[in-house]
C-alpha cells in the first residue's frame, strides 16, 4: 500500500487552479510567496480579512496566486489602490506585494507618500535588482556597475537604500531579508502583519533568467550560497549604513520597528478633534 | 433602485455653484469616498467634499497626483464604497490608464472633469469642451464609457446623482464632464427630500462563495454582479484580459469574450442610458447640436433666428457618450443641416457627421476656448446652414 500523499501546508493558501505559475525555475519570487503562506498560517488571521494588492510584474504576478481576495493593478500603483481600499475597509490587512521596479521606480511617489502618511499598509518588496518580466532593464536598486539591457556597459547611477528611503519617510518597520532567509522572512512577515502603520520588507531575490546570466553569477543555487555567505545581521541598524554594493555585503535583519499614529487614526483624532459631536465616523462597507 | 438616505441630502434650495452641486449630488447618491488631486476649475468639488464628508461618515484623502488619485478611487470602489474622483484636462489625461482598468475591471466609480481649454496646461481658469473625445477614446484598447454633460448647477446635481446609478447599473465607470462656465456659474439648485431621489445600490452578489463568479453576468443581463473582499469568495481582480472567475485568460477566445461584453453592456443597452432634450423639432430644417455651456448660448442664437423666421431646432445632448445615435440618424432624415457648436475645434461634430451619412450637412462651430461662443457665430452658422 502506498503511503497517503500529504497535502502541502501551503497548498490551501494557493489557487492551484491556477498552478504552474509563470515564474522561472531558481526564481526567488516563488520561495518569498512561500514564506508568506506560512507567516500567514503561524498568524492565525481571519484570511477572508486579509487582501493582496500587487503591481505589475513577475512580483505583481503574486496576487494572482494567492488565494484570498487579490487585486493585481497596474504598474507601479498598487500602493495608492491599497491605500484606497484600506480606507474604504479598516476592517481588512491590506497587503502590498510587488517588485523594486514596480514600488521604487514608476511607483516611487507613491512609496515615499504612503511612508509618510503612515498608510496601514504591509508592503513586501521583492528586490531582485532587474525589471524581470519586461527583460531585465535597469531599476533604481541595479548595483553600480551591474549589467542590464538598457546598461549594457553596466550601470553608472546610484541605486536606491529602499530601507533608508523608506526609514527616512517615515515608515514604522523596515527590514531587509535574502530569500536564502525563508525562517527569518516568514517570523519578520508574521510580526510585520500584526503591526499597524507603514510597513517594509525587502527581500533580495535571484532572477536567474536575466539578472544572474546577463551578470554571468550562475544559477539559483550559486546566488543562494552568495546570499548565504555574503549577508550580515545588523538589526536595529542605521539604515544610512544598510546600502548594497555589487557583490558586496548585505545588511539584512530588522532595521526599524517604532510607533505613529497611523493615517486613519491621525485623520480619525483631527477630524473628531476639529469636529466634536457633529463629525460621524467613516462606517465600512464590510460591517454591514 | 431604493431611496437617498436623508442625513447627508441637503435638502432644499440652494445658490450653489457647478462643482459645489455635483459635491452634493455624490453625498446624495450615497457617495462615501473621494479620492482627489487638486486642479483648477475642479478642485472645488472635493474642497466642499473635504468639508461635508466628515459630517456625514464619508472619507477622502487628497492623494500625491491623478496618478494616485485614480486609482485609489478603484481601491475604494472595490472596498464596497461609492467612489468619486474629480479633475480637469492635464490631471484627466493622467487618470486615462486607471480609465481604462477601471473599464476592463468593471468597477463602478465616477469621475468629474470640469473641462478647461488646452492643450497640455492651456488656460488653466478658463472654459472649454476640449475632452470630449479623451473620454471616449483616452485610455488605449477599446471599451465604453457613459459620459453625462450638464449644462447648469442643477443638472450638475441630478446628473451626478444619476452618474452614480448609472455606474452601478452597468458596473461602469461614469463620467460627469463639465466646463469651467458650468463648473462655477451660481445658480438655484432645488435639492429634493431624499426619498424623492431614486438612488441604485450596489449589487452585491447573494450567491454562495464557489458558486459566484466575478465576472460572469447575471441572469438576463450583461452586467454581473459585485463582490467585495471579506465576503468569502476570494475574488481576484486583474487589468489582464480574464474569465469569468477573473483569472488571466491570454487567448484571443478571452479576449473576444471578455471585449464583446464589456462592449454590448453599454451599446445594446443604449436606449436606457442616452438622453437627450430637444426643442422646436417639429418643423426644423435646422437642428443645433450642442452640449454643457454651448447649448445656453446657442439658445440665444436659436431665439434669433426664429425671429428672423428660421425653422431651427435644438438637440442637446445630455449623455455624449454613448451618442444619440438612433435619434441623429431620425433627424439627419428630416432636416437640411445640422450646426455643431463647441468649445473645441470640432471634435462631437465629427460624430454628428459620421453619424449624418452624407444624408444632410453637418457644420461645425469650432471654438478655441477661453471663453464662450458669441451667439452671433451660431446664428451666422445657422444662416449659411439653412441656405
Ligand atoms: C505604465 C506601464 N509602463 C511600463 C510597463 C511595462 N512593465 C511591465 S513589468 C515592468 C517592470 C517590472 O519590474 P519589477 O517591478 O522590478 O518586477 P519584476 O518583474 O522584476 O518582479 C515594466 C516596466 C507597464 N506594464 N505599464
Ligand atoms: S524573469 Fe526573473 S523575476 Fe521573472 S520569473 Fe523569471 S527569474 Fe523570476
Amino acid at each position: 500500500m502506498s503511503a497517503p500523499v500529504r497535502e502541502n501546508p501551503v497548498d490551501k493558501y494557493l489557487r492551484k487552479e491556477r498552478m504552474p505559475s509563470i515564474w522561472c525555475p531558481g526564481c526567488g519570487i516563488g520561495t518569498t510567496v512561500n514564506c508568506f503562506t506560512r507567516a500567514l498560517d503561524a498568524s492565525g488571521f481571519d484570511l477572508e480579512k486579509v487582501a493582496v494588492v500587487s503591481g505589475i510584474g513577475c512580483t505583481g504576478r503574486v496576487a494572482g496566486y494567492l488565494k484570498l481576495d487579490s487585486f493585481h493593478t497596474t504598474h507601479g500603483r498598487a500602493i495608492p489602490f491599497a491605500t484606497g481600499l484600506k480606507l474604504a475597509r479598516p476592517d481588512l490587512n491590506v497587503v502590498v506585494y510587488s517588485g523594486d521596479g514596480d514600488l521604487s521606480a514608476i511607483g516611487g511617489n507613491h512609496l515615499i507618500h504612503a511612508a509618510r502618511r503612515n498608510a496601514d499598509l504591509l508592503v513586501v518588496c521583492v528586490n531582485n535588482f532587474t525589471y524581470g518580466m519586461t527583460g531585465g532593464q535597469v531599476t533604481p536598486t541595479t548595483p553600480n556597475p551591474a549589467i542590464a539591457s538598457t546598461t549594457p556597459y553596466g550601470a553608472y547611477e546610484q541605486s536606491f537604500n529602499l530601507p533608508h528611503l523608506v526609514a527616512s519617510c517615515g515608515g514604522v518597520f523596515v527590514a531587509r531579508w535574502t530569500a536564502y532567509h525563508v525562517r527569518q522572512i516568514a517570523k519578520t512577515m508574521g510580526e510585520a502583519l500584526s503591526k499597524k502603520g507603514f510597513r517594509f520588507i525587502e527581500i533580495i531575490a535571484p532572477c536567474p533568467t536575466l539578472y544572474l546570466r546577463r551578470n554571468k553569477l550562475g544559477e539559483g543555487l550559486d546566488e543562494m550560497k552568495f546570499y548565504q555567505e555574503k549577508s550580515v545581521v545588523m538589526n536595529g541598524a542605521d539604515t544610512r549604513e544598510v546600502g548594497l554594493d555589487f557583490r558586496d555585503e548585505i545588511p539584512v535583519g530588522k532595521f526599524v520597528d517604532i510607533e505613529r499614529p497611523t493615517l486613519e487614526e491621525a485623520m480619525e483624532a483631527r477630524l473628531s478633534k476639529a469636529l466634536g459631536t457633529k463629525y460621524v465616523p467613516y462606517t465600512s462597507p464590510g460591517k454591514a | 433602485m431604493s431611496n437617498a438616505s436623508s442625513p447627508g441630502v441637503l435638502t432644499g434650495s440652494h445658490y450653489l455653484d457647478g462643482d459645489h452641486a455635483c459635491s452634493e449630488g455624490a453625498i446624495a447618491a450615497g457617495c462615501r469616498f473621494a479620492a482627489g488631486y487638486p486642479i483648477t476649475p475642479s478642485t472645488e468639488v472635493v474642497e466642499r467634499i473635504a468639508q461635508r464628508f466628515p459630517q456625514v461618515g464619508g472619507r477622502f484623502l487628497q492623494f500625491e497626483d491623478e496618478l494616485a488619485a485614480s486609482i485609489a478611487l478603484l481601491g475604494g470602489a472595490w472596498g464596497g464604497a461609492k467612489a468619486l474622483t474629480v479633475t480637469s484636462g492635464p490631471g484627466f489625461s493622467l487618470m486615462m490608464e486607471h480609465l481604462g482598468y477601471a473599464a476592463i475591471t468593471e468597477t463602478p466609480c465616477v469621475y468629474v472633469d470640469v473641462q478647461r481649454a488646452g492643450p497640455s496646461t492651456g488656460l488653466p481658469t478658463q472654459p472649454a469642451q476640449g475632452d470630449m473625445m479623451q473620454a471616449r477614446f483616452g485610455s488605449h484598447g477599446d471599451y465604453r464609457i457613459i459620459a453625462l454633460c450638464p449644462n447648469s448647477p442643477q443638472e450638475c446635481f441630478d446628473l451626478t446623482v444619476e452618474a452614480f446609478n448609472l455606474a452601478e447599473e452597468f458596473r461602469v465607470p461614469v463620467l460627469v464632464m463639465l466646463d469651467e462656465v458650468v463648473g462655477h456659474m451660481t445658480e438655484k439648485v432645488v435639492i429634493p427630500s431624499a426619498e424623492r431621489i431614486p438612488v441604485t445600490p450596489r449589487k452585491f452578489t447573494k450567491k454562495t462563495p464557489g458558486t459566484f463568479k466575478l465576472f460572469e453576468p447575471a441572469e438576463g443581463t450583461l452586467v454581473p454582479e459585485m463582490a467585495m473582499p471579506g465576503q468569502g469568495h476570494r475574488i481576484h481582480v486583474t487589468g489582464l484580459t480574464h474569465d469569468e472567475r477573473g483569472y488571466p485568460a491570454m487567448t484571443v477566445a478571452a479576449q473576444e469574450k471578455m471585449q464583446r461584453r464589456l462592449f454590448d453592456k453599454i451599446v445594446l443597452n443604449a436606449d436606457r442610458i442616452v438622453r437627450w432634450e430637444e426643442k422646436h423639432l417639429d418643423d426644423a430644417e435646422v437642428v443645433v447640436v450642442s452640449y454643457g455651456i454651448t447649448s445656453r448660448i446657442a439658445e440665444k442664437a436659436i431665439q434669433a433666428a426664429r425671429d428672423q423666421g428660421v425653422k431651427v431646432g435644438s438637440f442637446r445632448l445630455i449623455t455624449a457618450w454613448p451618442f444619440p445615435e438612433k435619434q441623429i440618424i431620425e433627424l439627419s432624415r428630416k432636416v437640411k443641416a445640422f450646426v455643431v457648436p463647441e468649445l473645441n475645434m470640432g471634435q462631437m461634430m465629427l460624430e454628428v457627421e459620421r453619424i449624418a451619412g452624407g444624408r444632410c450637412k453637418t457644420v461645425g462651430v469650432p471654438h478655441v476656448g477661453g471663453t464662450v461662443h458669441n451667439p452671433e457665430v451660431i446664428l451666422n452658422a445657422i444662416l449659411e446652414a439653412v441656405r
